[in-house]
């Protein structure tokens, strides 16, 4: 073996270690430094940071949505309930075999494609231990077979939860509307952190407009979740703000009195408080369940609604349009005492037919011949066309429909309901942009009798009559009247000041027109003599029947039953009450009605008849009527049997209604 | 005859007990750790009794393979070193050679136990570098430190290859802290670190693409969020929360609601960061500072080369396995699969841990005598 260049030296070597351990341990000792230097550096410097990320990672809220406002009539009525319901959920991670599960539960519990469908898709979009809804609102029946059979289903189960009932079915429905489960459409509109957890949203009516208000604030919980979200606890709760209360100004008792009144038959009618625009019933007839709705209709009960031929579906009182025939007289009349063009003591003569001068065309009085000298009480109380005619075409179209705007026609009313047609008011401007014609003046003449381009909503008249009422002062109909934050907090009443000043300037005027209106109840030759008979207070009202289609054949004058009729007229019939201190307007209309007085007629009194029982048959300060005396003097007995007067009862709507230039001559 | 053999069992015993050959304030310092380690499990076990028991299991399991090897006296275990070395090696090879095609494979199967092989270089690699250095003329010139490279790159590529950086590194580690405490000139290992730092560019090129994804999540964790940096992201959250006194035994929100992964393996010590805060982790480094300083105590007092560096370089190892792990799970280094020392659960690593320290018992027992 060699040599090593020098010999081994333990010492040296013990020496040169100790310093080598003495190095290495320095060394050590720096980096176990650097190593804390970076624990200070987080846990100091940024301890704060990483305590907010910290708590992020943990803590997630979720939200609890609130109870929805209940809706109630006037008197506190319920009209929109929340009651509580169970529907079945399953929590997918504890189900082995999904396909199996749901066969086996559909024998024990019927599980339609719609529940299944919607319950897959949900399925896919949630988490493995999050429950997924599979069918809503359980019948006792089906929760009672569940429950027997649950130990077969392990990971579904009956929960309970909130849903929207409407006890008083169809009664409400046009009005209150209903809600509907959220879809995606209304995800994109809806404040998602509002709606958070929520699951209805107002659909319609009354529930839609007041979205906002009823639909309250979510609260939340906090929730301690691990690293897959499952929840660990409950760290907070912050309960939610339930939906406010509302008080509708709608009565149910004159609401149901108005529904059966209609006995079926489609048609509408409003009933409106001139002192303040309430409304205090509207209906439209035939109406549907609301209650179908609410957790989602079938297909077959949807295809039953929509395919009606009466369309329930459709609010007729806020959206039906429709001619509003001789009712709008007692406004036109307004109209010419007010512009000054006439007096109420200027008379008309009516012979049956009316010229234009210089012109071929013939526009028809209501009776052969006509009813002679008339002055504008005598002209609404027998309904005489010609006064009206001559006043329009004197007055032109421009003034007319300026004046007759003020009253509403041919734009919104404003109610608090959303989706109100606008309706038309016959005008030069309205021709021009719908037509791209002149304005021809047999226009402006058949406008005078509600004819024409006329097109109105039973709100719309309602509204219209209801100013008239109260002394010309607008007031927007309103069917919410308070609003309350929880049961026990006084309701707080909604301001509905009056939206301008009154529009009528001079009260003679007024008096005059209310005169003429109370003469159609009263009257001699009222065309609603019947309708006031026992009612302890003075009624005003006007009827107008319109056509629903321009006479073509003959047989319009050889077959007068009312039969035949009913299919070819819209009934109207126009009230308020008392004459003397006007607290309540209606407006009805029946879309098949031979004449307004005898089929709308019977509607408003019923109506009326209900309001007053509503007030235990005294109504303030307004004068009483000997309830005995039906006040009529010469026809007062054969008021009982009308039909023999019926054909002078109301005005025959004048013919072939856009005047252009087929019309030639109508007039036999 | 069985009887001969019963009393000379019961003599060793005795013998054990009556007069244990062990360093107190080493054995005081590694009794501490170890009951640091079982308290924290119990709080990152979220309170399973049965894993800190099997943990305490394997504590007393390693502390009965320190005492028994603490009675071997050092010259025994240098005469056994090239064939432990060799051994084990080739235990490297088996696995390399099973595990083809199969990715990773660092286990083998013995049917009873699965035993990894890598764990057994920690210790034989200082052991083989101290025997290769022991009858050389120290400090060491540059024929010494090829030969002890190679014996370091051998087994340490094999390791890498599995592939098991955090192993490989731990193995190289402990076998060049033997050459450093040997006296390898200043000089020499400067230029050595200068030639692997501009080795780090080529290196890149054999790393697996897992392995630089996670190079690179260290750089910017948010930039994977859910996936690569999401254990980087959460242990950080887990350290930066716990400020400086810490959320509390059993307060860790991180780690009972499991957004920290390996929270009673690799990342315990984030565990214990959020519980006891930066007051804990001082107490523990300067625990892990007291007992490494121990080690090269005892390493100084040695009688011979083969133990001062065998003693040395273990104490040194025992500092990368803190450094890696607490850098690791404070954001400062690369995900790797490192254990922190007696505290993460985990037999093999504790056991092994806890016979190297047997060795340090018996350089200690068999220390220069002062006169």
């Amino acid at each position: 073996m060699k040599p090593r260049r020098a010999i081994k030296d333990p010492r040296g070597e013990s020496l040169l270690f100790r310093r080598r351990a003495l190095a290495g341990f320095v060394l050590i000792v720096l980096s176990l430094c650097l190593l804390v230097g970076r624990f200070v550096f987080l846990q100091v410097m940024h301890h704060d940071e990483f305590v907010t990320r910290s708590q992020a990672n943990r803590v997630k809220p979720r939200a609890i949505p609130p109870a929805r406002g209940l809706i109630y009539d006037r008197n506190g009525v319920l009209l929109a309930d929340n009651v509580p319901a169970f529907r079945l959920e399953v929590v997918p991670e504890q189900v082995k075999d999904m396909p199996a599960l749901l066969q086996r539960l559909g024998q024990v519990v019927p599980l339609d494609p719609g529940d299944l469908d919607a319950f897959r898709k949900q399925l896919r979009q949630s988490r493995r231990f999050e429950s997924v809804p599979l069918k809503l609102h359980l019948t006792e029946d089906e929760i009672a077979r569940f429950a027997v059979n649950r130990w077969r289903f392990p990971g579904v189960d009956v929960v309970p939860y909130l849903t929207r009932r409407y006890p008083l079915g169809g009664l409400f429905a046009h009005v209150v509307g209903y809600v509907g489960r959220i879809d995606a459409d209304d995800l994109e509109r809806l404040d998602p952190k509002r709606y958070q957890g929520t699951s209805h949203v107002g659909r319609s009516g009354i529930e839609r407009s007041y979205e906002n208000i009823l639909h309250g604030t979510p609260g939340y919980e906090l929730l301690e979740v691990n690293a897959d979200g499952r929840t660990q606890r409950v760290l907070e709760t912050h309960a939610p703000t339930p939906g406010k209360n509302l008080y509708l100004s709608l009565d149910v008792r004159l609401q149901k009195a108005a529904e059966a009144a209609f006995d079926g038959r489609p048609g509408a009618a409003v009933a409106i408080d001139p002192r303040n625009g309430q409304v205090l019933a509207m209906v439209s007839v035939p109406t549907f369940d609301p209650n179908l709705f609410v957790n989602g209709i079938s297909q077959a009960d949807y295809a039953a609604l929509t395919n009606d031929p009466d369309k329930p579906l459709y609010n007729r009182a806020l959206r039906g349009v429709y001619p509003p025939g001789s009712t709008v007289k007692p406004l036109v009349g307004l109209a010419g005492l007010e512009t000054g063009m006439r007096t109420p003591q200027d008379t008309v003569v009516s012979t049956g037919v009316f010229y234009i001068p210089g012109q071929q065309r013939g526009y028809r009085d209501d009776q052969r011949g006509g009813v002679g000298r008339v002055d504008l009480v005598g002209a609404i109380e027998q309904s005489v066309n010609t006064y009206f005619y001559k006043l329009a075409l004197d007055m032109g179209i421009d003034r007319f429909s300026e004046y007759m705007g003020k009253f509403g026609f041919g734009r919104p009313t404003g109610i608090d309901l959303i989706g109100e047609s606008s309706g038309v008011l016959p005008s030069r401007e309205w021709k021009a942009a719908n037509y791209r014609q002149p304005w021809y003046p047999g226009e402006t003449v058949i406008a005078g009798i509600g004819q024409g381009y006329w097109a109105v909503t039973p709100l719309q008249l309602g509204h219209a009559i209801a100013t008239f009422a109260g002394h010309g002062v607008p007031y927007a109909p309103r069917l919410v009247m308070a609003t309350q934050g929880g049961v026990k907090a006084a309701p707080q009443p909604l301001a509905n000041p009056p939206s301008g000043p009154s529009l009528i300037r001079k009260p003679s005027d007024w008096n005059v027109v209310n005169e003429g209106m109370q003469q159609v109840i009263y009257g001699a030759r009222g065309t609603g003599r019947q309708l006031g008979v026992g009612f302890p207070y003075l009624m005003a009202g006007k009827s107008g029947t319109a056509e629903r289609f321009s006479r073509r054949s003959e047989a319009y004058e050889t077959n007068r039953s009312t039969e035949y009729l009913a299919t070819r007229h819209r009934a109207w019939f126009v009230a308020y009450a008392p004459a003397d201190n006007p607290q309540i307007a209606v407006a009805a209309i029946l879309e098949s009605g031979a004449w307004g007085a005898s089929a709308a007629g019977p509607i408003v009194r019923t109506i009326l008849d209900a309001w007053l029982a509503a007030h235990d048959g005294e109504i303030a300060d307004a004068k009483r009527l000997p309830v005995t005396a039906a006040p009529l003097p010469p026809s007062a007995a054969s008021a009982a049997g009308a039909p023999p007067d019926i054909g002078a009862e109301d005005s025959e709507p004048a013919e072939d209604l856009p005047a252009s230039a087929t019309t030639s001559g109508g007039t036999p | 005859m069985i009887e001969a053999l019963y009393a000379r069992a019961r003599r060793f015993v005795r013998r054990i007990l009556s007069r244990p050959r062990i360093d107190l304030p080493l054995a005081l310092g590694l009794f501490v750790l170890a009951l640091t380690g079982l308290v924290t499990l119990y709080s990152a076990g979220d309170g399973n009794l049965a894993l800190v028991g099997g943990q305490a299991g394997r504590f007393v399991l390693g502390g009965a393979l320190l005492l028994l090897v603490s009675r071997i006296p050092p010259p025994v275990l240098r005469d056994w070193t090239p064939w432990l070395y060799a051994g084990s090696t080739a235990l490297l090879v088996v696995v390399a050679v099973l595990g083809e095609g199969r990715g990773s494979i660092r286990w083998l199967d013995l049917g009873v136990m699965r035993f990894q092989p890598s764990e057994l270089l920690k210790l034989t690699m200082p052991m083989m570098v101290a025997w290769y250095l022991h009858p050389r003329q120290l400090p060491p010139g540059w024929k010494d430190i090829a030969v002890v490279g190679l014996l370091i790159a051998i087994p340490a590529g094999l390791i890498a290859e599995q592939p098991d950086l955090g192993t490989a590194v731990l193995v190289a580690a402990a076998g060049a802290f033997a050459l450093f405490l040997s006296g390898m000139a200043w000089w020499r290992i400067g230029l050595l670190l200068g030639a692997v730092a501009g080795m780090i560019p080529v290196g890149w090129h054999f790393l697996h693409q897992y392995q630089r994804d996670r190079v690179l999540t260290l750089l910017n964790p948010e930039s994977d969020p859910l996936g690569n940096g999401w254990h980087i992201i959460q242990s950080q959250i887990a350290v930066g929360s716990g400020g400086v006194f810490g959320k509390g035994w059993l307060h860790s929100t991180q780690s009972r609601l499991d957004f920290l992964p390996e929270h009673t393996t690799d990342f315990i010590f984030a565990v214990f960061s959020e519980e006891f805060g930066l007051v804990g982790v001082i107490a523990l480094v300067a625990l892990y500072a007291f007992i490494i300083g121990r080690c090269l105590w005892i390493a100084m007092e040695a009688r011979d080369t083969y133990s001062r560096l065998l003693a040395g370089a273990i104490g040194m190892s025992f500092f990368v396995y803190v450094f890696v792990n607490g850098g690791m799970v404070a954001g400062m280094l690369p995900v790797v699969g490192v254990p922190l020392p007696l505290i993460s659960y985990g037999g093999t690593s504790a056991v092994s841990l806890l016979t190297g320290f047997g060795v340090l018992m018996s350089i200690h027992a068999n220390r220069k005598m002062h006169f």
